[in-house]
């Protein structure tokens, strides 16, 4: 069947079976490997997107059901040759090691902060039990998203989120 | 290379910063190519059709109606790998797990794959493919398997290390004895002797990213492998030799890899994705699910140790000895050994003696996962000792003080050691503020050292200087978790440059000789200094070079900061790379560094942990609620990766100390092949993971690094279940130590002291 969604801000149709998940259509007919498996049940969050701003394993959602909403992923998080800042956060401090559970937790991390700009340790480390992570720990991957936290703190909370969202709106362009 | 310049006197510049690895950006963009993420043209999929029983003879496999659906375009059995006799016993009994030959041996062992031109049709094939099955009574538990009663797996299997070799076929592939002294003595000077039994539970390494390869097998003999792996030169190898190809036609390029931690240092689907595509003709994917990375890639032992030790009023450990039995699944392996080896591998013992006994079950075939078979070994080991300073009121730190290994130790496996970190960790410990901080209702402290060899072997690195004087390093030893980092700087500390004008790659297996896989901690260790060598083969030729520009004699020229020198009072104005390697076409053509090593000298490697755990009394429920690791790490290249490599292990022994665990039904399947029923610690079960690195020169290596990867998984079992002991009052002595378990343990405690 012929789907046509926006992902990442442009719009994509691409054929899929009734019964493909939207995990393996955005793998396997739009190119989007960032978007990982580990577990096809969603258990990990590897494949974790946002689909209509929701987060979501996109290994328990159909293709089909994409149809017409709006697919966030990894691939779509910088704007241009400009990182995110989870991004860099990730990066500055090495919140990653294998580095493939990474895409879900900087969409999961992401998903938070768009709606919690200032969170406790304990609201980031259950905001992010969705998303498992066998290299770290857990430790430096909390951190980072602390700290993007810390830098997008210096704005009151209200117009840093309107900021956040429309900065993704256009990264995703 | 061995001995080098004394490295304490150098006043490093690269080495011990903390920039951003050279994969990062790839990494969080999505860029990254992992196993799963690659295709060929005209690509096939393939799917493995696995035993439903746990043991079981095949008498038949009729694939005549999957190779009729159309789309099918291969079906592949053991028969199609026909180069079986010619193999060595240990290639066949990898290529026995790959594809099951006559029996199969536990529930997921492979006995059928297909590759058809969708996942439709090749899951359409997988049913029409009709298996007939001779089932026997099955054996999982590693005591029930050597029982005299216990139905045995191989009939060719005579206990191996056993004088005379036993006539009777059992379970037991091998023994294996270490220690030296005479125990029975040591344990007549004891004041206090304990003897007790622990068991643990198998658990899997449990990387995020499934197993996932493509083949692509020419009728020529040439061939293409892409892999997710820990050694892509050791899987040409292996693979090459099972598909009966010369071993240098076939290519294999490592992906990405998302994670291994021994897990992918061996093979498992690559040899049917080739024989697929061999019989087709056609590139073929292979990727696992989650159920058959569980149910079919190896998981690590399970375990029943049998343990004395014994110790002095004052604090003298007189003697040692442990019975060590370790699943290895369907066929032998050196788990047991490996066990056997790192028990009392901590301390300096004057007699100890430890057997281990390899135990064929049907399970999945036994592999490496992080610092294998020592976390068992140490969870015994280290339990008896807070025991046993309890016993004679001794403080625990002080009793392991008093009895650590030091430089000059003969080991309990044998060596006699170096300069070596027990000492200071454990001093490191005591001081920490984690020892005096205090504890809040139902929690408790433990704590517990550990220990791992560390490896070295063959390496082979090429450096190649740009016409613009950045430097390429490619190395043959997969990257799991920043070694690229590590490796650029080790080569930008040594040419005198810059981090940013080094790139470090991995190249595939046409690029560089022979190396061994990234396991035992050895791919920075080894690769830097393969690097380092290669780094001053480069530099012994741009002296040459500069020589030649300056027209003066070669030992006129010396090397400092990344320039060539001219020596006494010159005009010649120092030369930087770039300056050089833009005169190369006419001072000599490319200029470039090799190495080819055998990296002796791993030095090896001793932690110390602390946590704070909390039980809840109630449920059973065990958190850790503080944790803190020390542990030598030689000279720490990057420190950032160092203290990633002590949380991520740390975490992984939590998670094995409190929950996960192979549950095996009476039917002998495997009940939890899921993350759900499988669980790994997430996020929300864990604290911080404080880090101490303590850096303890090696002395076999230029720069003094010794492997950080591993040690780390090895006291946490024992120190979590020492914290639940002085939680609690209650000794557990079986690892997870699961709710219904302490629960269990608290029920009987109370029973026992009603009475």
């Amino acid at each position: 069947m012929l789907v046509s969604s926006t992902i990442n801000g442009d719009q994509i149709e691409f054929a899929c079976e009734a019964d493909e998940t939207l995990l393996d259509a955005l793998r396997d007919r739009v190119g989007l490997t960032g978007v990982k498996e580990g577990c096809g049940t969603g258990d990990c969050g590897a494949c974790s997107i946002m689909l209509d701003g929701a987060l979501v394993c996109s290994c328990l959602v159909l293709g089909a059901e994409a149809e017409g909403r709006k697919v966030e992923t990894v691939e779509g998080m910088s704007d241009g040759d400009q990182l995110h800042p989870l991004q860099e956060n990730f990066l500055k401090h090495a919140a990653l090691q294998c580095g493939i559970c990474t895409p879900g937790f900087l969409i999961a991390a992401k998903a938070l902060l768009d709606n919690n700009p200032d969170p406790t340790e304990t609201e980031i480390r259950y905001a992010l039990a969705g998303n498992l992570c066998r290299c770290t720990g857990y430790d430096k991957i909390v951190r980072a998203v602390q700290a993007t936290a810390k830098s997008m703190k210096p704005k009151a909370a209200k117009p840093a989120k309107k900021a956040a969202a429309k900065k993704t709106a256009k990264g995703a362009k | 290379m061995g001995k080098d310049t004394p490295f304490t006197e150098r006043a490093f510049k690269s080495v011990g910063t903390r920039p951003v690895r050279p994969d990062g950006v790839d990494k969080v963009t999505g860029r990254a190519r992992y196993g799963a993420d690659f295709n060929m043209p005209g690509q096939l999929v393939g799917l493995i059709l696995r035993s439903p029983h746990a043991h079981a003879t095949i008498k038949k496999i009729d694939t005549s109606k999957a190779e009729q659906l159309p789309g099918v375009k291969a079906v592949v059995t053991a028969k199609d790998f026909k180069n079986f006799k010619n193999l060595d016993a240990e290639l066949q009994e990898i290529l026995d797990n790959s594809m099951a030959r006559k029996k199969a041996y536990y529930d997921g062992h492979a006995v059928a794959a297909v590759a058809a031109i969708d996942a439709k049709s090749a899951r359409a094939a997988l049913k029409l493919i009709e298996v007939e099955y001779s089932v026997h009574k099955h054996v999982t538990d590693v005591d029930a398997a050597v029982q005299p009663k216990a139905p045995v797996l191989r009939r060719d299997c005579f206990t191996k290390g056993v004088e005379p070799t036993p006539t009777k076929p059992s379970n037991i592939a091998s023994r294996s004895q270490f220690g030296h002294g005479d125990v029975d003595a040591g344990f007549a000077k004891a004041d206090v002797v304990i003897e007790r039994n622990f068991r643990t539970g198998q658990s899997h390494q449990g990387y995020i990213e499934p197993h996932a390869c493509v083949a692509s097998i020419s009728p020529d003999g040439s061939g293409e492998l892409w892999v997710c792996t820990q050694g892509h030169f050791v899987f040409r190898q292996q693979c090459a030799m099972m598909l009966d190809m010369d071993v240098s036609k076939l290519r294999v390029t490592s992906s990405e890899i998302g994670g291994g931690f021994g897990g992918k240092t061996h093979i498992w689907l690559e040899p049917v994705a080739m024989a697929l595509s061999r019989k087709a003709n056609r590139p073929v994917k292979l990727v696992m699910s989650r159920e058959e990375v569980f149910r079919a890639s190896g998981p690590t032992s399970a375990t029943s140790i049998d343990i004395k030790i014994g110790v002095t009023n004052d604090g003298i450990i007189t003697a040692g000895e442990a019975e060590m039995r370790y699943t290895s699944g369907p066929y032998g392996g050196s788990w047991a050994m490996l066990g056997a080896m790192t028990a009392f591998a901590c301390y300096e013992l004057e007699n100890v003696k430890t057997v281990g006994l390899e135990v064929l079950v049907n399970r999945p075939k036994t592999t490496a996962y992080r610092a294998p078979s020592a976390p068992m070994a140490a969870f015994a080991v280290e339990s008896m000792i807070d025991e046993l300073a309890a016993k004679i009121g001794m403080d625990a730190v002080d009793l392991r003080i008093k009895n650590a290994a030091k430089e000059g130790t003969q080991s309990s496996y044998g060596p006699v050691y170096g300069p070596i970190g027990i000492g200071p960790t454990l001093e490191a410990a005591k001081n920490h503020p984690h020892m005096r901080a205090k504890l809040g209702e139902n929690q408790g402290r433990g704590m517990a050292c550990g220990f791992w060899f560390n490896f070295g072997g063959q390496s082979c690195t090429d450096l190649n200087i740009g016409i613009d004087g950045t430097v390429t390093l490619t190395v043959g030893t997969i990257d799991v978790g920043g070694a690229r980092a590590s490796l650029s700087l080790v080569v930008a500390e040594e040419l005198g440059i810059d981090y940013e004008d080094v790139k470090t790659v991995i190249g595939d297996t046409g690029s560089l000789g022979y190396n061994e896989m990234t396991d035992g901690s050895r791919g920075t260790f080894a690769s830097s200094m393969s690097a380092i060598q290669s780094c001053r083969m480069a530099i012994a030729d741009m002296r040459e070079r500069a020589a030649k520009m300056w027209e003066i004699d070669v030992d006129e020229v010396y090397w400092e900061d990344g320039h060539a020198h001219a020596r006494g009072d010159t005009n010649h104005a120092p030369l930087s790379i770039a300056d050089i390697a833009a005169k190369a076409a006419r001072t000599g053509g490319p200029i470039a560094g090799h190495a080819q090593i055998v990296a002796d000298g791993a030095g090896v490697s001793f932690a110390t942990h602390i946590c704070d755990i909390e039980v809840d009394k109630e449920t059973g429920s065990t958190r850790v609620v503080r944790y803190t690791v020390i542990q030598d790490a030689g000279k720490a290249v990057h420190p950032t990766y160092v203290e990633g490599q002590f949380q991520g292990g740390a975490a992984q022994g939590i998670g094995w100390a409190l929950n996960e665990e192979y549950i095996y039904g009476e039917d002998g399947r495997l009940q939890n092949p899921g993350f759900l029923d499988y669980r790994i610690p997430v996020c929300s079960d864990l604290p911080m993971i404080d880090t101490q690195i303590l850096e303890i020169p090696n002395p076999n290596h230029p720069y003094g690094i010794r492997g950080v990867g591993e040690t780390s998984i090895v006291p946490p079992l024992a120190a979590i279940g020492n914290a639940v002991s002085n939680a609690t009052n209650v000794r557990m002595t079986q690892v997870p130590m699961s709710p219904p378990r302490i629960l269990a343990a608290l029920d009987a405690q109370e029973a026992e002291e009603q009475q």
